[in-house]
């Protein structure tokens, strides 16, 4: 901080400030072009799919002759019609662009097809004829683990003996529940628009998190090198995971087509095509067993995590590996097991979606921690905090890594002093013994999400800086903006080290030929990672200009200072845009590529041992629910959030985030419910089935707070801290306030899966009320 | 049209837009009002869903009512081109004002930070913007329903209401407001005596401005489809891909959007939105207002009918079971010809109605609240707003001198169409109003269906729900409403 105040001038701050997103205006003006945005050259096609009707079938027969003969249809291409490699897998090289000869789930994609209109396309797309043999399908959890299709044999994460320490506990608690998965929903549906060029260049625009593997997916499937494909995005509309390689199928396709008609090709999902063919949040099943003390202290626990994958691998084993790493949340767990099983489904592939793992994990450690306290009588936010890590031999989680920067407790402390659990607690239990119909619930749960990608070589970030001779700043990196304000916020940081205004830093699409090999902007290190790599880019051109800047203005080069778009030394002082001319002249570059790759962390896979993240984000939640028990309906009526950001390179921003990621969790673990029918079709294909939250849905009494304690210990970006995906966690709390409605009104714990839907609530409690009933049944027989 | 000149040399659609009336002719009228302002360039206006459930494709429209000019929001991705007719289009990108100045509602969403991603914005803006040139001073709730057919994925909607907040706060003068008289004299000037014709692509639209002329017209063309608000039908066209090779658009027909009152009934015009009959239905049965206010949403209810709801015969309409509860009725018309329905009589089985060839519905008529008589409706999804029913339930039960006199129960989401329960009927009538008759009504109930299990509710729930139903409506009689429904909570 000092530094940056001495060094880099912009004391005033254009970090740390509430600044609006850049493309604000645009947004609300209808100015800001997406990708289906972009205006078509003359001659551009529109692409549809022909998709699977079988969850897992031989295909026997595939006539597209009547496609090819449709109106307007100007290419059709199946698997035999890909030049270069059949794949759009981000790892394992298992996800055929075009179904080869069999087909793993409906909405598989066998072809793809040009034509003058998007109608046209669409229409000419439903015509092949398409025979199928079918062949046995696993559609569940369940189906898999029966017959033992896993991706990966079980990964099983282990710290001290936990069978015997729940042997010998005083309390053992054991069960199974569900969570279920949920579609990313993100409003701009999958879109990709290729242009083919000179020779055998192809300019991808997509919709994407992940530009880099977007230029690879597509060099790969025409067969020509990488450097002939670039990739660019300027924003998306909503991703949430679910661009990190989604995005890879419809840019290939575009590309495809477009190099098989040497004429440009837009490729855009209708939605009910979109949520049929891409990947979703994995649901899980949870099986667990703990023992315990009279205080609800976790002697040992075993959990059984075991998740849907569906047809292939993406991202699962990593995305796993995460759930694995969370299900200790901010709880220090003494003696722990934790076995994995990544269930291959013929289903859709499931994918990263905010949280990547963690949530799963997360809500099996929070289930049974609620489970404990209502086994013991006891209030869960009691039983929270006896388990949070801290205190003597108490601060290492399962994988070894030891947790120095724990915010957990003192963060529940503030926020159960400011949500006035305890009064709220006592006074709840009063209406509850009064109200027949209607049962409140209220839950405080903590959040402790470990930043980094777990793999480890994703932790790289590159950036570009222009400095012009106007003094105006060219930015670009590797990050994708979107929504989430990464672009602002590199550009804050930008602006800082040069002091200049924000309005001199020219915001420019994420593109490959700019700034290459990038990973994604996932794992909530967008601007951790970009930012840094922007400032190194920054500083390495300010290290150029300070010798011409202290000739300039007479004195030493550690005096210059930049700020008000101005460079001082001494009393003297030019404008950037001087200084930048200067530099010019005297033949000094103004360009430079800046690198970031995150330090301290490693982490050894094979014996889930090592420091896989830098640190860790922390917040807390109290959430207030009212829950109907005649229908099982339940609307939140209040949360408090207390939230760590670090020391926040943009409160807004961040404050966004917060509440959004926190909405959008809710809407995973209450109303957005994915339904698939016996034949593994998706029936919850579109808004009018699938329900995420809307405007009600927020609650009235929404008071969340930014820590104001909040620091990072680690060097990270002006020691602020990731906020893209903790937040989300934040929404067990939802959860379990409605779980402790439910078991108010039952008289007992309830048996609840997520989403508590209002039909799992209900039936949980008639389910609570017939298991009540059966020993006096028994009894009276 | 009148003089049934079927073919008719096909007439431009004339609507204003951007201070202007612009004449559209060739447009297939099968083009929705998204596909065609993108394909023109203007790609503010979003695709989110093409079914109008998201929001992102809101524009404004702008029709004369009462010498006033009443902008509504509806969703572009479900209007036919030929919807707009007769009426003024406002999309996003007509809001900023000279130099490109923003308008309050879009300044309050960049000061609110209320846009994060900003593919949902454009349609909230467009909500917001005929939220903020309607009469009122909206409060929160009013807010939320102004958008709750509006979904943001990204931000969790508190800076979005808060920018509804701040933009309607003060005086409401803004360009629009400035320009009404010129664009009430330019709606003036493209008002229709006689309905429109219009052809292209092969298709046809007709939209007569009489009742006479629509009875003319389907006598005529007793294949074409109906168009009301079209928020079903249009489905056909972006989902199934389905030509609509005639369609006649009853939103023009004078006097068949007429909401009447007499001194038993409650009469609406079966082309009135539900926006309009809100208020007088709210009047005399404010359950049933709720329902509507829950039903669609504020796009949708600006332009979705009754009349729509009733000949569409969906087994989870939410209008069906509150009016066969009240023992509504419907005036049917082919011709000249006019007859009267109970409205038990109309639905004859999944999506069949009892509608002959070339007959409309005409109105509805709905008996007033009796002495005596208790109603009460009961919606249940999975969201509160902008969903579909998994049970909507109605109950209507007239009593006297604590005997059941009278009960009507009807449920919509139990059965292949919107279905009264007789058995439940008749273990309450005659009966003393008590606990004992109603737990053997609930028990009647759980024979009188055996509804199916579906992605929005099993058959166990639909089942354990209507029940539920039968007991919160005997049980609220003794309770505040705010302890006896989740949504009145607090209130």
């Amino acid at each position: 901080m000092a530094k940056r105040r001495t060094g880099n001038g912009a004391a005033a701050g254009v970090v740390h400030r509430a600044i609006a997103h850049d493309s604000a205006e645009k947004h609300v003006s209808g100015a800001a072009l997406y990708v289906d945005d972009v205006p078509e050259p003359p001659g551009t096609l529109f692409a549809a799919f022909g998709l699977s009707a079988r969850p897992h079938a031989r295909l026997t027969s595939v006539d597209l002759a009547p496609v090819r003969a449709a109106p307007g249809v100007v290419a059709v291409m199946a698997a035999a019609d890909i030049p270069g490699k059949n794949d759009c897998a981000p790892v394992f090289a298992d996800d055929p662009i075009f179904a080869d000869g069999v087909v793993e789930h409906v909405g598989q994609c066998i072809f793809a097809v040009a034509a003058a209109t998007v109608e046209q396309a669409r229409r000419a797309a439903r015509l092949a004829r398409i025979e199928y043999e079918d062949l046995p399908a696993l559609l569940t959890v369940e189906d898999a683990l029966a017959a033992n299709s896993l991706l990966e044999p079980p990964q099983v994460m282990k710290r001290g003996d936990a069978a015997r320490a729940i042997a010998r506990a005083k309390h053992r608690r054991a069960g199974r529940f569900g969570i279920g998965g949920q579609e990313h929903f993100y409003l701009e549906g999958q879109a990709a628009f290729a242009i083919p060029g000179e020779g055998r260049d192809m300019l991808v625009l997509s919709s994407t998190q992940n530009p880099t593997e977007i230029q690879h997916v597509c060099a790969a499937a025409l067969g020509i090198p990488d450097a002939a494909v670039t990739a660019e995005c300027r924003r998306m509309g909503g991703a949430f995971g679910g661009k990190e390689t989604q995005g890879a199928f419809f840019a290939a396709v575009a590309a495809l087509l477009a190099w098989k008609t040497g004429r440009p090709v837009k490729v855009r999902a209708d939605r009910d095509d979109d949520m049929e063919m891409t990947g979703k949040r994995h649901d899980f099943v949870v099986g667990y067993e703990a023992g315990f003390d009279d205080a609800g202290r976790i002697q040992g626990v075993e959990f059984m995590l075991a998740s849907r994958c569906g047809r292939s691998a993406d991202l699962s084993l990593a995305i796993n590996d995460r759930a694995m790493m969370h299900c200790d949340n901010a709880y220090y767990l003494p003696n722990v097991s934790v076995a994995s099983y990544r269930c291959k489904t013929h289903t859709v592939s499931n994918t990263a979606f905010r949280g990547f793992g963690g949530p799963q994990g997360m809500m099996a450690i929070e289930y049974v921690l609620d489970e404990i306290a209502r086994a013991l009588g006891k209030d869960p936010l009691d039983v929270r905090r006896a388990n949070l890590y801290g205190g003597r031999g108490r601060d290492v989680t399962p994988y070894h890594m030891r947790v120095d920067d724990n915010a957990a407790p003192a963060l529940m402390a503030e926020l159960a002093t400011s949500a006035d659990y305890r009064r709220r607690r006592a006074e709840i239990a009063d209406f509850n013994a009064k109200s027949p119909i209607l049962k409140r619930g209220l839950a405080l749960t903590p959040v402790k999400f470990g930043i980094s990608f777990t793999t480890t070589h994703l932790n790289q970030a590159g950036a570009l800086v222009h400095l012009y001779t106007d003094g105006s700043v060219h930015l670009n990196h590797g990050g994708t903006e979107m929504g989430q304000g990464l672009f602002t916020k590199v550009a804050q940081v930008v602006a800082d080290e040069f002091g200049a205004s924000l309005d001199r830093v020219q915001i420019t699409a994420t593109n490959t030929g700019k700034v290459p090999n990038t990973t994604p902007t996932a794992a909530s290190a967008g601007s951790d990672m970009n930012g840094m790599a922007a400032r190194n880019a920054a500083r390495t051109i300010k290290a150029r200009l300070l010798p011409v800047a202290a000739a300039e203005l007479g004195c030493a080069p550690g005096a210059v200072v930049f700020a008000g778009n101005r460079v001082r030394g001494g009393r003297r002082s030019m404008t950037l845009a001087a200084l930048a001319k200067k530099a010019f002249l005297a033949r000094v570059s103004l360009s430079a590529a800046g690198y970031y790759r995150t330090p301290k962390i490693h982490f050894d896979r094979a014996r889930w041992r090592g420091r896989p993240f830098y640190y860790f984000a922390y917040g807390a939640a109290a959430s207030e629910i009212v829950l109907d028990t005649l229908t099982g309906e339940h609307r939140l009526l209040r949360v408090d959030i207390l939230h760590d950001v670090g020391q926040s390179l943009n409160p807004a921003i961040d404050l966004g985030q917060i509440e959004g990621g926190f909405v959008q969790g809710a809407g995973w673990l209450t109303s957005e419910e994915l339904v698939w029918d016996a034949k593994g079709r998706l029936a919850t294909h579109a808004p009018s089935t699938y329900k995420i939250p809307a405007a009600s849905d927020c609650p009235a009494d929404f008071r969340v707070s930014i820590w104001r304690k909040g620091r990072n210990r680690e060097a990270a970006i002006h020691r602020s801290k990731a906020v893209g995906e903790p937040p989300l966690m934040l929404a067990i709390s939802v959860f379990h306030a409605i779980k402790d409605a439910a078991a108010s009104a039952a008289g007992r714990a309830v048996r609840l899966d997520a989403p508590a839907t209002p039909e799992r609530v209900l039936l949980a409690l008639e389910d609570a009320a017939a298991a009540a009933d059966a020993p006096k049944r028994e009894a009276a027989e | 049209m009148g003089d049934g000149d079927s073919t008719g040399s096909a007439e431009p659609i004339r609507f204003v837009h951007r201070g202007r009336v612009r004449e559209i002719r060739g447009v297939d009228p099968n083009t929705t009002v998204l596909n065609w302002l993108r394909a023109g360039g203007l790609t503010g206006t979003k695709e989110g869903c093409a079914e109008g459930d998201c929001g992102a494709c809101t524009v404004v429209v702008g029709e004369a009512a009462g010498g006033r000019l009443c902008y509504r929001a509806v969703n572009a991705c479900i209007q036919f081109v030929p919807a707009l007719d007769g009426k003024a289009l406002v999309t996003v990108e007509d809001l900023a004002g000279a130099g490109g100045a923003l308008h309050p509602v879009q300044r309050a969403m960049v000061e609110q930070h209320a846009s994060q991603c900003g593919f949902c914005t454009p349609g909230f803006v467009m909500s917001l913007f005929a939220l903020y040139r309607a009469p009122g001073k909206p409060d929160r709730a009013r807010i939320n329903d102004a958008i709750a057919g509006n979904l943001c994925r990204c931000t969790g909607y508190r800076p979005i209401v808060n920018a509804a907040l701040v933009a309607c706060a003060g005086a409401r003068n803004d360009e629009f407001l400035r320009a009404e008289a010129g664009t009430l004299a330019l709606l003036g000037s493209i008002r229709r005596e006689r309905g429109l014709v219009y052809e292209a692509a092969g298709r046809r639209f007709y939209a007569p401005v009489s009742e006479d002329e629509l009875a003319a017209a389907l006598l005529r063309e007793p294949a074409a489809r109906i168009l009301a608000g079209g928020t079903d039908l249009a489905l056909e066209v972006t989902k199934q891909h389905r030509d609509l090779d005639t369609l006649i658009h009853v939103g023009g027909v004078r006097g068949l959007a007429d909401i009447e009152e007499s001194a038993s009934h409650l009469e609406i015009g079966a082309a009135a939105p539900y926006g309009d009959a809100m208020a007088a239905i709210a009047a005399a049965y404010p359950e049933f207002a709720e329902v509507l206010r829950r039903l669609g949403s504020e796009q949708i209810r600006n332009v979705a009918t009754m009349g729509g709801n009733i000949a569409n015969a969906s087994p989870i309409g939410d209008t069906p079971p509150l009016l066969l509860a009240l023992g509504a009725s419907v005036v049917l018309r082919k011709g000249a010809a006019r007859r009267e329905l109970a409205l038990d009589d109309f639905f004859l089985a999944y999506r069949k109605t009892a509608l002959a060839p070339g007959e409309f519905i005409a109105r509805i008529r709905i008996p007033k609240p009796r002495a005596g008589l208790r109603f009460a409706a009961y919606k249940v999804s999975k969201r509160f707003d902008q969903d579909i029913s998994a049970v909507c339930g109605a109950f209507a039960v007239e009593t006297g001198g604590g005997i059941v006199r009278a009960a009507r129960v009807a449920f919509g989401g139990m059965a292949a169409t919107p279905k009264r329960a007789a058995g439940c009927e008749a273990a309450l009538t005659g009966k003393p109003w008590n606990e004992a008759t109603v737990a053997a009504a609930a028990a009647a109930l759980e024979r009188d269906f055996a509804p199916i299990s579906d992605m929005r509710a099993s058959a166990r729930y639909r089942t354990a729900v209507a029940r539920n139903l039968l007991w919160r409506f005997f049980r609220s009689e003794a309770l505040p409403p705010a302890e006896a429904h989740v949504l009145r909570y607090g209130t």
